[in-house]
């Protein structure tokens, strides 16, 4: 497969859109391991949620 | 398991946590299936190889907009039922908007370098994108300057709806003004003027690139309705220690 003379502008759409992409689904999931370690450190406090249920369930 | 049941927040939780793991593998495979259409599609008689910049241009750009029109669906359930769940979906789709956006923007402008001579034109379309880019950032920094999220909710919601008025401005730049952006070729009124060698690699690109969206979109809204718990279970902490 040859890009021809403009393959530096190809290539630098690909990759920019796969570091974009790549950055937002690190940026949800460190989000979510963030979010359930602040949960478990209520739940080791001793706050329940109004439910009954532990903060730590997300069900 | 009615819409209904889907707007509560646990049973959205319960419902994401199983869908999810699907979503993000059908997602994967549909991008990899379009890659591989999109780098073994012929060059254009015309633009030659570079037309495989449209392959991400162009699902994008259709995204930076229907993202939009998602947030402003979400803006009415904000402002007529005041349901908690539809300002987590319209905060957690920003974002995600913003980056479409700002791909559309740049991918755009490497097209464009060696197709019209030119990175940035201000015409039209290349300016009511970059309001819609600038639309998105300003709406993130409203969720993030007002830290009660019921409070920014219907602010946001307000300045949605207003900046929904650019997405026909957008649609319809190309034959409202003249501009350097070539008019519609696939959402045309006589169908697509596109080639089939590229019409095909182009809409599996977009439906790959919509899946993306749904997976991250529900992902973000579970962290989204997580943070919103963290904040309620900490203020109940701090109001049991001051008891």
């Amino acid at each position: 497969m040859s890009l021809g003379p403009y393959a530096s502008f190809i290539l630098t759409s690909y990759a920019l859109a796969t570091v974009v992409v790549l950055i937002l689904i690190a940026w949800i999931a460190i989000d979510y391991r963030h979010q359930k370690e602040r949960l478990r450190e209520l739940d080791a406090a001793g706050i329940v949620r109004r439910s009954g249920r532990s903060a730590v369930d997300i069900r | 398991m009615t819409l209904t049941d889907l707007a509560n927040p646990t049973r959205f939780l319960t419902l994401t946590g199983r869908l999810l793991p699907w979503l993000a593998a059908s997602t994967a495979l549909l991008l990899l299936i379009g890659l591989y259409q999109s780098a073994v599609a012929p060059d254009d008689y015309q633009q030659g190889a570079t037309v495989k910049i449209m392959f991400i241009h162009v699902p994008n750009a259709w995204l930076s907009m229907f993202v939009w029109g998602v947030m402003s669906l979400a803006a009415l359930g904000t402002l007529v039922w005041r349901h908690p769940l539809a300002d987590v979906a319209a905060k957690t789709a920003a974002p995600i908007g913003a980056s479409f956006t700002f791909l559309a923007l740049v991918t755009g402008s490497l097209w464009g370098r060696p197709m019209w001579g030119t990175y940035w034109e201000w015409d039209a379309r290349l300016t009511s994108v970059l309001i819609l880019f600038l639309m998105y950032l300003g709406l993130i920094a409203l969720w993030r300057a007002v830290e009660d999220p019921s409070r920014a909710a219907r602010a946001a919601a307000i300045l949605t709806l207003v900046g929904a008025i650019n997405l026909p401005i957008i649609k319809f730049s190309v034959d409202w003004w003249n501009t350097l952006h070539q008019p519609a070729s696939v959402m045309r009124i006589g169908g697509p003027s596109l080639d089939r060698a590229f019409l095909i690699p182009l809409l599996l690109m977009a439906l790959a690139f919509s899946l993306l969206f749904l997976t991250l979109h529900l992902a973000a809204m579970r962290n989204e309705i997580l943070r919103r718990r963290v904040r309620a279970l900490q203020m109940m902490q701090a109001s049991q220690r001051s008891a």
